[in-house]
C-alpha cells in the first residue's frame, strides 16, 4: 500500500471521529435539518465532478462529468436552501412564547 | 497554486465542522448552515483554479441546470414531504459519485494501460457505493411518496439473491484488477450495484424508513469520501467522512429508539404481515369506544393539562396548523399543552419537530420521550394524532409482540386518551394496538385534519 493512500486513510478516520463528536451534540429537535444540512455537505462530490467535466477527457467521460456536476449541484443547492427554510422556522421560536 | 487550493479545501472543511457544531442549538443553527454553505462556495471557487480543468463551458452548463433544479425543489417541497426530499437529495449525491468514478475509469483504462491497484480499488468502491446510494435512495423516496408500496416487499431467496449479487460484483471487480479495460464487465458491475441498492431497500417497511434514510445519508457521505480517494482530494475525504459519521449516528439513535438492531431493521422484513397480539380476539371482542368531536372538545377544554402525541398520520393529513390552533384555544382557557415526541414518530429523525415548528409551535413545548414519560400520570388528557406503534403498550406488556421492548410514550398512564385515527387499520408495523381498547381511551375516527377542525369548532362553543 502506498504512502499516499495511508495518509488519505488517516485523514478519513480522524474526520470520522470529529464527525461523531460534533454530531452527537445536535439535539433531537434539529435532526431533520441536520440530515438535510449534512446532505448538502455530501454534495462536495461537486469538486470531483467539476474536474471530470472540465479536464477535456473522452467524450463519454465529459458527458458523465456534466451530469455529475448537475446532480451534485442539485444536492448542494437543494440541501442548503431547504435546510435554511427549516431553520428559519426554528429561529423565531424562543421570543414568541413565554 | 496547488498549495493554495488545498488550503482552500481545508478552510471549507473547517467551515463544515463549525457549521455542524452550530447546529447544536436552534438559535445558532441557521448561521451554522450559512457558514457551511460558504465553505462549499469556497471549495467550488477553489476548484475552478485547478489546473487539470481546461475548459469551463460544461461545468457551467451542468452547474446552472443543477442549481436551478435544486433551488426549485427546495422552494417547492412541503415540510410534510421532507423525508422524500432528503431521500432524493441523497440519491443525487450518490449518483454524482458513481458518475465521477465511471468517468475516471473510462478516462484512465485505455487499452493496454494497467491501473495502479490503489486507484482501481478507489474507483470501484466509489462507483459501487455511489450506485447503491443512488438506486436505494430513489426507491426509498418512492416508498415515502407512496409511488411504490410502503409495505415491505419480500420474496423467496431474497437474502441468497443479494448475497450472490454481491459476490458476483466483487468477482467482477477482482477480474478487472487482473485484466483491466473491459467496459462490459465494468458496466455489468455497475448494474449489479444499482440492483443491490433497490433490493436492500424494498424489503423495508414504512415505519423503518427513518433508519434507511439515515443509512443512505451516511452512504452518500461515504460515496463522497471515496471520490476523494479517487482524485486524492483531502477536502472531499474530510467532508465525506463527516456526513458518513452523521448518518451512522442518527441511524443508531433510531435503532435504539425501536429497540432493534441494524440487522433486524435491514433484513427483518418487519411488518410484512399483520401480527396479532396474543389475545387479539379478546381485544376485538372488547370493542372500542367511539366519541364525538363535541364530547372530546369538552374533555379537552376542562382538562388542566393536555399532551399531544403526534405521529405519521399528522404528516399525512398535514394537520400541523390545526394542532397549533387547537392548542392555542386550549391555552387561552388555561389548559397547559405539551407535545410528546417519540424519536421514530414520522418517517425521519426530527420529522414531527419540523412540522410543528412550521406551525410556529414553540420548541420548548416539544418534549422528548424521556422528558415527557414521567409526566403522563399527572396528565388529564392525551391527544394521540395519527400515532400508533409508538404508543402501543404491547411494547411493555406483551413479550410475544414484535415490538416488545421498544421504548414507547406511556400515554396509557394519563387519565383519558383521545385517539384521532382514520380507521381501525393497524399501523405500519401491522400490530394491533391494545391502547385503543383501553377503557380510558375514546376514538375519534376520520382524517386528522378534519377531526381537528371539528374539535376546534367545538372547543370554541364550550
Amino acid at each position: 500500500m502506498s504512502e499516499g493512500l495511508v495518509i488519505l486513510l488517516v485523514i478519513f478516520v480522524l474526520a470520522m471521529f470529529v464527525g461523531f463528536e460534533v454530531i452527537t451534540k445536535v439535539p433531537t429537535t434539529l435532526h431533520t435539518p441536520l440530515m438535510s444540512g449534512s446532505n448538502a455537505i455530501s454534495g462536495i462530490t461537486i469538486i470531483g465532478s467539476m474536474v471530470v467535466a472540465g479536464m477535456g477527457a473522452t467524450t463519454l467521460a465529459t458527458i458523465f462529468g456534466v451530469i455529475a456536476v448537475a446532480f451534485a449541484m442539485i444536492n448542494v443547492v437543494g440541501g442548503y436552501v431547504v435546510t435554511d427554510r427549516m431553520l428559519q422556522m426554528f429561529k423565531r421560536k424562543p421570543e414568541s412564547e413565554q | 497554486m496547488t498549495g493554495i487550493i488545498e488550503l482552500a479545501y481545508l478552510v471549507a472543511a473547517s467551515l463544515f465542522i463549525i457549521g455542524l457544531k452550530r447546529l447544536a442549538a436552534p438559535v445558532t443553527a441557521r448561521q451554522g448552515n450559512f457558514l457551511s454553505a460558504v465553505g462549499m462556495l469556497i471549495a467550488i471557487v477553489a476548484t475552478l483554479f485547478d489546473r487539470q480543468i481546461l475548459s469551463f463551458q460544461w461545468i457551467v452548463v451542468g452547474g446552472v441546470i443543477g442549481s436551478a433544479l435544486g433551488l426549485w425543489m427546495a422552494r417547492a417541497v412541503k415540510m410534510t414531504a421532507m423525508p422524500q426530499m432528503v431521500g432524493i437529495l441523497n440519491g443525487f449525491g450518490g449518483g454524482a459519485s458513481q458518475l465521477v468514478g465511471a468517468a475516471v475509469w473510462h478516462q484512465l483504462s485505455q487499452p493496454g494501460t494497467v491501473l495502479p491497484l490503489n486507484t482501481a480499488v478507489s474507483i470501484y468502491t466509489c462507483t459501487l457505493i455511489g450506485a447503491v446510494t443512488f438506486s436505494g435512495s430513489i426507491v426509498a423516496a418512492g416508498k415515502l411518496q407512496e409511488v411504490i408500496s410502503g409495505r415491505p416487499v419480500i420474496f423467496r431467496f431474497q437474502h441468497l439473491i443479494n448475497l450472490i449479487l454481491l459476490l458476483s460484483g466483487a468477482a467482477m471487480g477482482t477480474y478487472l484488477l487482473i485484466s483491466p479495460g473491459h467496459p462490459g464487465v465494468f458496466i455489468a458491475m455497475n448494474v449489479i450495484a444499482l440492483a443491490v441498492g433497490v433490493l436492500i431497500v424494498i424489503p423495508i417497511g414504512g415505519a423503518d424508513m427513518p433508519v434507511v434514510i439515515c443509512l443512505l445519508n451516511s452512504y452518500s457521505g461515504l460515496a463522497a469520501a471515496t471520490t476523494g480517494f479517487v482524485i486524492s482530494n483531502h477536502g472531499l475525504i474530510i467532508s465525506g467522512a463527516l456526513v458518513g459519521a452523521s448518518g451512522i449516528i442518527l441511524a443508531q439513535i433510531m435503532c435504539r429508539a425501536m429497540n432493534r438492531s441494524f440487522a433486524n431493521v435491514l433484513f427483518g422484513g418487519f411488518g410484512a404481515q399483520v401480527v396479532p397480539v396474543g389475545d387479539d380476539r379478546g381485544l376485538a371482542a372488547r370493542g372500542v369506544r367511539e366519541t364525538t368531536a363535541e364530547d372530546a372538545a369538552v374533555l379537552l377544554s376542562y382538562a388542566r393539562s393536555v399532551v399531544v402525541a403526534p405521529g405519521y398520520g399528522l404528516a399525512v393529513s398535514q394537520a400541523q396548523y390545526q394542532v397549533r390552533e387547537l392548542a392555542d384555544l386550549l391555552e387561552k382557557r388555561g389548559v397547559a399543552v405539551k407535545y410528546a415526541i417519540h424519536p421514530v414518530a414520522g418517517r425521519m429523525p426530527g420529522h414531527m419537530n419540523v412540522l410543528l415548528a412550521e406551525a410556529d409551535v414553540p420548541y420548548p413545548q416539544l418534549l422528548d420521550m424521556d422528558q415527557i414519560n414521567p409526566e403522563f400520570d399527572r396528565t388529564d388528557a392525551v391527544l394521540v394524532i395519527g400515532a400508533n406503534d409508538v404508543v402501543n403498550p404491547a411494547a411493555r406488556n406483551s413479550p410475544t409482540s414484535p415490538i416488545y421492548g421498544m421504548p414507547i410514550l406511556d400515554v396509557d398512564k394519563a387519565r383519558y386518551i383521545i385517539v384521532l385515527k382514520r380507521s381501525m387499520n393497524p399501523g405500519f408495523a401491522g400490530i394491533e394496538n391494545e391502547l385503543f381498547y383501553n377503557e380510558k381511551t375514546v376514538m375519534l375516527f376520520g382524517d386528522a385534519r378534519k377531526s381537528l377542525t371539528r374539535l376546534i369548532d367545538e372547543v370554541k362553543k364550550v
